[in-house]
């Protein structure tokens, strides 16, 4: 059983007093649980069981401006209390940061809003079990298939955060995630793909069927691939390669990367990043939201900011330590986004497919080829050549490259936003990148 | 050595007793007890940002019944927390009809020293290196515009406890130290990386001042992007530099070439064994047994001594890199590659420090071959889809080839290539074998390990470069 609020509020406030009696002039403590019971099949077959139960602590003492942190997973008393002497020694010996604090007061959550993260429902192994069997027979009905492995995993966490400006609160979350990966096999080649499936609530995973089907058809289509040549070429990015543009945006206006003057968005407040038909929201209190939160954090309040209006940027995400060395304030994002997407576009999916008579339709992109200091953009990709709007042949072995700043300029967006991830995004278009193959 | 059982009411017959229960229907498993400490200091922005610490100790309960593979694992080591992971484990195995496998090789080399390193430097030593970088980049050019140095340091102490009682110990020191500057000049900001580290204590990398070799090195390669043009985009020549290139080694066949892939026939090169894979210059090995190295191991997390595993000879695919699991299922011996990250992850089969062996040509006959290409010196990460054989590393140095002469730097490129077919493209390997500095982290089902990587300098007939112009 997951550990409950009491337990965990014990533990937070145990520390805080420790903490103080040792000379912390202000401390704060986060105290986590999390089981996790996963089940993974291999070819229609149990491959592996696996369950795991942490416990972690983590606590940062303040003498004046001077600030250190430690964290264990072994939570008790007697380690706890070397741990914070060890912490409060070393914060003594740590030079001071004069923006190092607790969130204002006035900011800080006053309360934990129902955002139903937490299904209480339990799915036995055998259960998982029986899910991974219909959903590995849906997804090896073609001889094409010559690997399947599929998991389930039931995770259940709870928290407390408290400082020692009485803060203190917390809540359980879950989520139910089932995933296929096949391997296709034909006599030109060997691919690989997946789809996958993640909810807070039980009920409102996908069926096992129908994850199954679309692993195996993705993994099929894209049997014996091509290479092409060297060209500028419009780009579309399927749904689950472009939640990752954005991800990159996200990391691009932390306060951490704007602070430090790491990030080609600096500066760019109030500024035209995207076109005129981009917006983008980071919105906490979507219920049952992969990404939702009451608070970041710091303890911070969440509220759902705009962060681009019409294209013109209009926020960074802040936390309480870089806010104030840019004179700004919190907004609760110490940690990055929540529910963070594109809205939609304006043309449908379909549109999008034929609005150029030649394109690229990314479904896979590997490498770590984003540079948020300069925005260069350049990583290796997988995907189908799209002619009038119809998928000719699987593409490999090519790059696609450019600069952020160009790219999100020339972003068309669909209109196909679902809430799939923590990070969404519509099927997305940029138009003018350069892919380099043969 | 760590006592786990010195504060827990499970005493270590409990725990022999528990083990060898769970343990007698299943063909493998073990106990695996780990306590880590660890360390992070950074400066940034001109501040001491952070300074942590972090103890992390639990269990990790397995057993293996044919292919099946049950894993409990908790941080609480007690009686109630191990019984309950042994009836998790039982349950999934209800059907198990196996025979313990007691066989496991033993050896007494040890590739490191039993050693501390977070308590042989003080804190204050650690803040005033990372003070005297900051200002030592800052006061050499005045285009740094942001210093970001860190050390990181560990002592890992784990413990194997078999059925039958057979125990296995290794205490595992591993420290990194890292500097990165930005540079900007005429509104344009650039980068450089570098960092040093292994199993060693945090003295005998900095001794000399070194520290100064690494704030160079950073430096050096951030000016040298500040003046890079943007990177040809299509098929090309490319004269990889020695040293930590090698990741090209490690994405483009390493992967490819360990047991789970092959068993499950799920890698490109799973029938290839015995087949020539390379151009017959073409050596590789994956060597756990280099004395104070990043990737080096005294003993597997499976308690089986590393060993030097010849991986690819003269062109010909030798061997795979197995943990016990894929090793029995594949007819085969562990060669003591079975890793994880930490208690909470199974074991898989992971390199360690994965090196091309020297061959006869110069650096300087391989550029002066090349009428076009480009000539790579230092990389960021890499990342490969075993199963097509696609791998991909971004250059973080690199320079334009013309006429068989070294010209401009180039912006940072993605270079695409197919596992399978990229060494035989290889028609030059160099004299000058490198290792790399001690800095690299693999990750593989979303576990990292500390691995290390090492070449010669090597011409590449044919490699796709990602960059802009056309």
């Amino acid at each position: 059983m997951i550990k409950n609020q009491e337990y965990l509020s014990e533990k937070a406030s145990y520390c805080l007093d420790i903490a103080k009696k040792l000379g912390a002039t202000d401390s704060s403590v986060v105290v986590s649980n999390s089981i996790s019971e996963s089940v993974n099949f291999r070819n229609k077959k149990l491959d592996e069981s696996n369950r795991s139960d942490n416990l972690a602590i983590g606590i940062t003492t303040y003498i004046g401006k001077k600030k250190s942190s430690i964290s264990s997973s072994n939570l008790l008393k007697e380690n706890l209390d070397t741990l914070i002497e060890k912490c409060i020694e070393t914060t003594k010996n740590t030079p001071e940061d004069e923006f190092n604090s607790l969130p204002d007061k006035d900011l800080l959550a006053k309360e934990v809003k129902d955002l139903n993260l937490y299904d209480d429902a339990h799915i036995k192994n055998e259960n998982k079990i029986e899910y991974l069997e219909r959903l590995e027979a849906s997804a090896s009905s073609d001889k094409k298939i010559v690997n399947t492995e599929s998991s389930f995993t039931e995770d259940k966490s709870n928290f407390i955060l408290a400082n020692s400006d009485g803060f203190s609160k917390g809540y359980k979350s879950s989520s139910f995630t089932a995933s296929s990966v096949i391997v296709a096999k034909d006599d030109k080649s060997m691919e690989r793909d997946y789809e996958y499936t993640s909810k807070c609530h039980l009920h409102d995973i996908n069926s096992a069927e129908e994850l199954g089907k679309i692993a195996a058809e993705q993994t099929i289509k894209k049997l014996s691939p091509k290479k092409i040549g060297s060209e500028k070429i419009a780009i579309i990015f399927d749904k689950r390669i472009a939640k990752g543009i954005l991800s990159t945006f996200a990391g691009a206006i932390s306060s951490s990367a704007i602070s430090r003057g790491t990030s080609f968005l600096k500066d760019k407040i109030n500024q035209k990043i995207f076109s005129d038909e981009i917006d983008i929201f980071d919105k906490p209190d979507i219920l049952k939201g992969l990404g939702s939160r009451s608070f970041d954090s710091e303890g911070v309040k969440t509220n759902t900011l705009k962060l681009v209006e019409h294209g013109l940027l209009k926020h960074y995400l802040i936390d309480t330590y870089n806010g104030k060395k840019l004179n700004l304030k919190s907004n609760g994002r110490c940690g990055g986004a929540s529910n963070l997407y594109f809205d939609n576009g304006n043309i449908s999916y379909k549109d999008l497919l034929n609005s150029n008579p030649r394109c690229l339709y990314i479904t896979e992109t590997i490498g770590h080829g984003s540079n948020i200091v300069t925005g260069d953009y350049s990583v290796g990709a997988t995907g189908f050549l799209i002619e009038n709007g119809d998928f000719k042949y699987p593409i490999n072995e090519i790059t696609i490259a450019g600069n952020f700043k160009d790219m999100f300029k020339n972003i068309t967006l669909a209109n196909d936003l679902e809430f799939k991830y923590t990070t969404n995004s519509p099927t997305m278009m940029i138009e003018g990148m350069v892919v380099a193959g043969k | 050595m760590s006592n786990f059982f010195e504060k827990s009411d499970l005493s270590r017959g409990d725990a022999e007793n528990i083990i060898s229960d769970t343990l007698q229907k299943c063909d493998d498993g073990e106990l695996y007890l780990e306590n880590s400490k660890s360390e992070s200091i950074l400066l940034d922005d001109n501040k001491i940002k952070n300074s942590s610490y972090s103890s992390d100790l639990g269990f990790g309960f397995r057993a293996i019944a044919n292919e099946v593979v049950a894993y409990s694992h908790s941080n609480e080591i007690s009686k109630n927390s191990l019984k309950q992971s042994a009836e998790n484990l039982k349950s999934t195995l209800k059907s198990a009809k196996g025979v313990y496998n007691h066989e496991i090789a033993k050896s007494n080399k040890r590739y490191y020293e039993n050693i501390n390193p977070i308590d042989q430097k003080t804190l204050n030593d650690k803040i005033e290196i990372l003070n005297n970088v900051n200002k030592y980049l800052r006061t050499k050019d005045s285009n740094v515009k942001q210093v970001t140095a860190n050390f990181l340091g560990e002592q890992k102490s784990i413990e194997i406890i078999r059925s039958g009682g057979e125990t296995l110990t290794d205490i595992r020191p591993l420290i990194r130290f890292n500097v990165t500057v930005m540079l900007e000049k005429n509104g344009r900001k650039e980068t450089g990386v570098y960092g040093i580290g292994g199993r060693n204590s945090y003295d005998s990398y900095l001794k000399d001042d070194n520290w100064k070799n690494v704030c160079d090195e950073a430096l050096r390669i951030a000016s040298v992007n500040l003046e890079s043009k943007p990177a040809p985009a299509g098929e090309m020549k490319v004269v990889l530099g020695p040293g930590w290139p090698a990741i090209l080694i490690h994405e483009a066949v390493g992967h490819g070439l360990e047991g789970d892939f092959n068993r499950k026939k799920t890698s490109a090169f799973h029938n290839l064994m015995g087949q020539k894979v390379a151009s017959e210059s073409v050596t590789i090995v994956d060597d756990g047994t280099i004395d104070n190295r990043r990737g080096s191991l005294t003993i597997d997390d499976e308690g089986t001594p590393t060993e030097k595993t010849v991986l690819i000879e003269n062109g010909i695919l030798k061997n795979f890199m197995q943990d016990r699991l894929n090793a029995r299922l594949m007819k085969t011996k562990s060669t003591g590659s079975g890793r994880r990250e930490n208690y909470r992850h199974i074991v898989l089969p992971r390199m360690r420090n994965t090196m091309m062996l020297n061959g006869n040509h110069t650096q300087d006959e391989m550029i002066k071959s090349v009428d076009k290409g480009i000539f790579a010196v230092s990389f960021g990460g890499g990342q490969v889809d075993i199963t097509s054989g696609k791998f991909v590393f971004n250059c973080t140095e690199a320079y334009e080839i013309i006429n068989g002469k070294i010209g401009s730097p180039i912006k940072g490129a993605t270079l695409i290539g197919d596992g399978p077919s990229i060494l035989k493209e290889v028609s030059m390997v160099g004299n000058d074998m490198m290792l790399d500095p001690g800095i690299g982290t693999c990750g593989k089902a979303g576990q990292g390990v500390p691995v290390g990587v090492a070449q010669p300098s090597i011409l590449i007939n044919k490699m796709t470069v990602g960059g802009t112009k056309l």
